[in-house]
């Protein structure tokens, strides 16, 4: 537990230093959803359905914007292999590691929705789902991305690798996030897809951290 | 066995580009397939037997 | 000298010992993918009747089923060599993943390809996202994603652990992600739309399916032994029993 609060606070003094970097996903995830209406028209009925999806597929692609972030910058110094060969605890680390960068990358994302919904004209009680949703979500998006960022480390092709990589592992957060909101706004209850969203996160709590710390040491070795 | 004539096979009731494609499709696939395996080990081989002659007088590594 | 019966086979996981043993599998299997194709075919364009709902059109069935299934077994086959792989830290298990790969993905790039022939004479157009469709194209980039960071990897060992923690995470996945996908197939057409059959098949339409299921599962293991051959040669290039099969053959 030492392991990941140490680990958690250096890294988000470290990011603090540079509030640049953390705040471009932001930015892009805002650019993103602002680009759906201009390729589709303003049309308010139509911008209501597509909203959930629209803003869970930003969201997605503002994660995997930011996964680099989890392990190059101390893959780059050398500090990375000196983190692995301590005697702390592996795996507690890395989870240190993805806990800092769902707390810069995915939980602003949660807290933007409401506004970027609005844009979108929907209702308070769908933004709220939405926003639960998200909560809920985003963290298994940083899991998910922890592995496939320790795997591509040092690798070229980059974030389009990356990207390849992630989608498909994202398509379940993608069709129960956005379908719990979606639910809301047609009047339903998003009560299942909220559960299966709250299961994906414990089983990404418990698989993706050891995981992401078996693609670190195969990268690392 | 219910065909008529070789015709009415070929045409498959009006189905025959998806049918025909289909299999053609396939067929084509599991062709270019091992011709393309067969390509690359060519390949090898050949830098494999450009390098050895190269090497000739070099003390083979284990 | 009496080996056991484990050790004799453990033999074969030298990449210099299965060499051979491949190059002969490998012709094995091809005959016996031709011989199921042959009966496969002849029974599903010969002897199995006409479809009541959709004429000779099903037919296409008896080459899409088969590669939507092989895809998927193929993709179980990768994820399990890969973890043996990794976990018994052996070579030729690894190389035997990277070899089942680009076939897997040519089965799940058929079973679109076929299965968009199939739905546009019978559901007007050429695409349709029903589950299954839908799930065989995320299965599609699982396999370029598996082949492509191992592509991207310099370091074959590497490239090899990583493409099998990859592929495990992936295959752990893929049950979670079909089943999300039918969910969200349910949820947005109500009444599915699918290209699956009517349970009521006839016996010999099955016969024909499970004929061409199997040659494609052998078509593949043949490419896969081919494929690994390949690797074989290209991996181990600097040993000499490699140089005496490649000075051998000129």
């Amino acid at each position: 537990m030492n392991a990941l609060l140490v680990t958690l606070r250096r890294d988000l003094r470290l990011a603090a230093r540079r509030p640049a970097e953390v705040a471009t996903s932001l930015v892009f995830f805002i650019v993103v959803v602002s680009l759906f209406p201009l390729g589709i028209g303003p049309e308010v009925t139509l911008l209501q359905r597509i909203a959930p999806g629209v803003i869970w597929v930003a969201a997605l692609l503002a994660t995997l914007l930011g996964l680099p972030r989890l392990f190059a910058a101390d893959h780059a110094d050398g500090t990375l292999e000196q983190q692995l060969l301590s005697p702390q605890p592996q795996v507690p680390l890395v989870a240190g590691k993805v806990l800092a960068h769902w707390l810069l990358c995915g939980l602003p994302l949660v807290l933007l929705a409401p506004l970027l919904g609005l844009q979108f004209n929907l209702d308070g009680n769908v933004l709220a789902v939405l926003m639960l949703a998200l909560l809920l979500g985003t963290p298994v998006l940083s899991l998910v991305g922890a592995v496939g960022a320790a795997l591509t480390l040092g690798v070229r092709g980059g974030g389009a690798l990356v990207a390849l990589l992630m989608l498909p592992l994202y398509v379940p957060t993608l069709v129960f996030g956005a379908g719990a909101a979606e639910a809301a706004a047609a009047g339903l209850a998003a009560g299942p897809q909220l559960s299966l969203l709250g299961a994906l996160l414990i089983v990404a709590l418990l698989f993706m951290p050891w995981a992401a710390t078996a693609a670190l040491r195969i990268a690392l070795e | 066995m219910q065909w008529n004539s070789a015709r009415e096979f070929f045409l498959m009731g009006g189905y025959a580009f998806y049918v025909w494609g289909s299999v053609g499709a396939c067929a084509l696939a599991m062709l270019a397939e091992p011709w393309l395996i067969r390509r690359q080990r060519q390949a090898i081989e050949r830098a494999l037997r450009a390098s050895l002659d190269a090497s000739a007088d070099e003390v083979p590594r284990p | 000298m009496d080996m056991n019966p484990s050790a004799r086979w453990l033999r074969f996981a030298s990449p210099a010992a299965f060499y051979p043993l491949a190059g002969r599998l490998q012709r094995v299997f091809a005959c016996a993918a031709a011989l199921l194709a042959l009966a496969g075919l002849w029974v599903g364009f010969f002897v199995a009747p006409t479809d009541a709902q959709q004429g000779e059109g099903y037919r296409i069935i008896f080459v899409h089923v088969p590669a939507s299934w092989m895809s998927m077994v193929v993709y179980c086959a990768m994820a399990f060599w890969a973890g043996v792989g990794l976990v018994f830290n052996t070579r030729l298990s690894a190389m035997m993943a990277t070899a089942l790969a680009p076939t897997g993905a040519l089965f799940a790039l058929l079973s679109l390809v076929t299965g968009s022939l199939w739905g546009k004479p019978m559901w007007g157009t050429w695409w349709v996202w029903d589950a299954r469709l839908t799930s065989e194209l995320i299965l599609f980039f699982l396999y370029l994603g598996f082949i492509a960071l191992q592509a991207a990897i310099d370091d074959p060992r590497r490239a090899d652990k990583a493409g099998a923690v990859l592929a495990l995470v992936g295959v752990v996945n893929v049950p979670i992600i079909y089943f999300s996908v039918k969910w969200w197939n349910t949820l947005h057409q109500g009444a599915s739309v699918s290209l699956t059959r009517s349970p009521s098949m006839a016996a010999t339409m099955l016969a024909g399916m499970l004929l061409m299921a199997l040659a494609f599962w052998a078509y593949a293991v043949a490419m896969a032994l081919a494929r690994v051959r390949n690797i074989i040669l290209e991996r181990e290039r600097h040993t000499e029993w490699v140089r005496d099969a490649v000075e051998q053959r000129s």
